[in-house]
C-alpha cells in the first residue's frame, strides 16, 4: 500500500469515534447514546456478513439486530484492555452465524474470555489500548499482496473454509493454507515490529 | 503442565473465522483451553475478523431498525445468564465447575465423556489399542474418538486427506515428529505421515480427530489387518 493510501487510513481510524469507550460506556452506565453509534456503524456491516450466509434480505437484518442486542447484553463483560471493540463484536457476530448456520456448536466461551483465567505472564504491551494496536493490524491488512488479502477476506468475512476456498479460486488446499500462514506472518511481525516502537 | 506442541496458524486461523467442522473445533478447544500461547495467538487472528468487520460495505438496514431494538433494550436490561444463546454448551473458560472427576478432562469436552477418564467404556480396536467415540457431534465423514494406547504399542504408520488434531489428555506418545505429552497437541496436514509409540509404563490416552478418513482403507480396517498379519 501506498504512504497516501496509509495515510488515508489513519486519518479513518482518527475520524472513527473510539467504539472501545463506546462500548464501555454502554457496559459501565447502560449509555444508549453510545449504544446507538455503535449500532449505526456496526449493524450495516453485521448485516452484509450475515448476508454471506444465503443472501436473504430479512434473514440477515434480523441476525445484525439480534447481535447488536446481544452487543447491549454483554457490554458489562467487554474489557478494552483485552480486546478491540470491533474483535469483541465481530466474535458476538461469528458465533450467532455459526449458531444459525449448521446448527452448530461453536466452542467459543460466551463470557468472551474476560471471565478467564488471567494467563501467567501478560506483559507490559497488553495495557496499551487495543484499539490502538488494531490500528497497526488493519494498516498490515491493507498492505497484504492482493492474493493473501483475499484469502484472508474470504475465511474470516465470507466465512469460507480453506477447501471452499480452494475450490473457487481454483487453486490447490496447500496453496491457500501458504498464502494464509504469509499472511498471519507478515501481520504479527507487524504487530511485533510497531508495538515495540511504541514501548 | 508444560506445552510443547502447539495449533498451527492455518488450524487456528480456520477456527477463529469459525469455518471448521464441529469435530475439529472441540480439540482445538481443547488445546486452547490448557494453552495460554495458543490462546494469545487466538485473539490476534480474532482482531483480523474484527477489522474485517470494521471496514466491510455496510447493507441499509430498515429504517425502524435501531428504535425496535432501542425498545427491547429496555426489557433486558439485568445480566443475562452466560449461556443465553446455547444452553447445552459449557463456557471454555470458566473454571473447574465440579470439584470432584474430570481433572484430566479439558473444559470443552466435559459434555461428551464420562465424568472419569477410569469409567470410559472402551471398546476394542486392535490389541493395545482402544477407542471411544464421540458422538453428537458433526464429523463431515471424519471421525472424532478417544484413543487408549497401551505402553509400547504403537499405531501403524499413517497419512491423512484432511486434518489430523491429537491432544493428549494422559501419559505420552513419540513419532517422527518429536515427543508429546499431557496438553501438547498434533497439527498434521495432510502430506505428513507418522507411527506414534506410547512411550512410558503408562496407557497414553488423546483426543482425536481427523476431518476425512485417513488414507488407503481407514485407520481401524488398517489397524486390524496390521495386527492380525503380525
Amino acid at each position: 500500500m501506498n504512504e497516501q493510501a496509509k495515510m488515508g487510513l489513519e486519518a479513518d481510524a482518527k475520524q472513527q469515534p473510539d467504539f472501545s469507550v463506546l462500548l464501555f460506556n454502554v457496559g459501565e452506565n447502560q449509555n444508549r447514546e453510545a449504544f446507538a453509534n455503535i449500532f449505526q456503524h456496526f449493524a450495516p456491516r453485521v448485516k452484509s456478513y450475515m448476508l454471506k450466509l444465503g443472501g436473504v434480505d430479512e434473514i440477515a437484518e434480523e441476525l445484525a439486530q439480534q447481535t447488536l442486542l446481544q452487543v447491549w447484553r454483554k457490554a458489562q463483560q467487554f474489557d478494552p484492555g483485552k480486546a478491540a471493540a470491533s474483535t469483541w463484536i465481530f466474535r458476538i457476530a461469528r458465533n450467532i452465524r455459526i449458531d444459525v448456520l449448521r446448527k452448530q456448536k461453536h466452542f467459543f466461551d460466551d463470557d468472551f474470555d474476560m471471565a478467564e483465567i488471567e494467563d501467567e505472564q501478560e506483559d507490559a504491551e497488553v495495557t496499551i489500548n487495543r484499539e490502538q494496536k488494531n490500528r497497526y493490524v488493519a494498516i498490515a491488512l491493507a498492505e497484504l499482496p492482493q492474493d493473501q488479502a483475499q484469502i484472508i477476506r474470504m475465511s474470516f468475512y465470507d466465512g469460507l473454509s480453506h477447501g471452499e476456498i480452494a475450490k473457487q479460486l481454483e487453486i490447490p488446499l496447500g496453496t491457500v493454507k501458504s498464502r494464509i500462514r504469509l499472511a498471519f506472518g507478515r501481520l504479527r511481525e507487524s504487530l511485533y515490529l510497531k508495538s515495540g516502537e511504541m514501548a | 503442565m508444560s506445552i510443547h506442541h502447539h495449533l498451527s496458524d492455518t488450524t487456528l486461523g480456520a477456527f477463529t473465522a469459525g469455518t471448521l467442522i464441529e469435530s475439529i473445533s472441540l480439540v482445538v478447544a481443547s488445546h486452547i483451553s490448557l494453552c495460554p500461547d495458543c490462546r494469545k495467538r487466538r485473539d490476534q487472528l480474532e482482531n483480523i475478523g474484527g477489522l474485517q468487520l470494521l471496514h466491510a460495505e455496510p447493507e441499509g438496514m430498515s429504517a425502524d431498525a435501531l428504535q425496535k431494538v432501542m425498545i427491547k433494550l429496555g426489557k433486558q436490561d439485568q445480566p443475562l445468564a452466560s449461556h443465553s444463546t446455547n444452553d447445552s454448551i459449557p463456557s471454555l473458560f470458566e473454571g473447574p465447575t465440579s470439584p470432584v472427576g474430570k481433572p484430566d478432562i479439558p473444559q470443552p469436552l466435559r459434555a461428551y465423556v464420562p465424568d472419569r477418564l477410569e469409567d470410559v467404556e472402551w471398546k476394542s480396536m486392535a490389541p493395545g489399542i482402544k477407542y471411544f467415540a464421540i458422538s453428537g457431534l458433526e464429523t463431515s465423514g471424519g471421525t472424532l474418538s478417544l484413543l487408549k494406547i497401551a505402553p509400547g504399542v504403537n499405531i501403524p504408520e499413517h497419512g491423512h486427506q484432511g486434518i489430523e488434531l491429537t491432544q493428549v489428555l494422559k501419559g505420552s506418545f513419540s513419532d517422527e515428529i518429536g515427543r508429546f505429552g499431557v496438553g501438547d497437541i498434533a497439527d498434521l496436514d495432510s502430506d505428513i505421515e507418522h507411527q506414534p509409540i506410547a512411550d512410558t509404563n503408562e496407557a497414553c490416552i488423546c483426543l482425536i480427530a481427523t476431518e476425512a478418513p485417513l488414507k488407503f482403507a481407514g485407520l481401524m480396517p488398517r489397524l486390524v489387518q496390521y495386527f492380525s498379519g503380525m
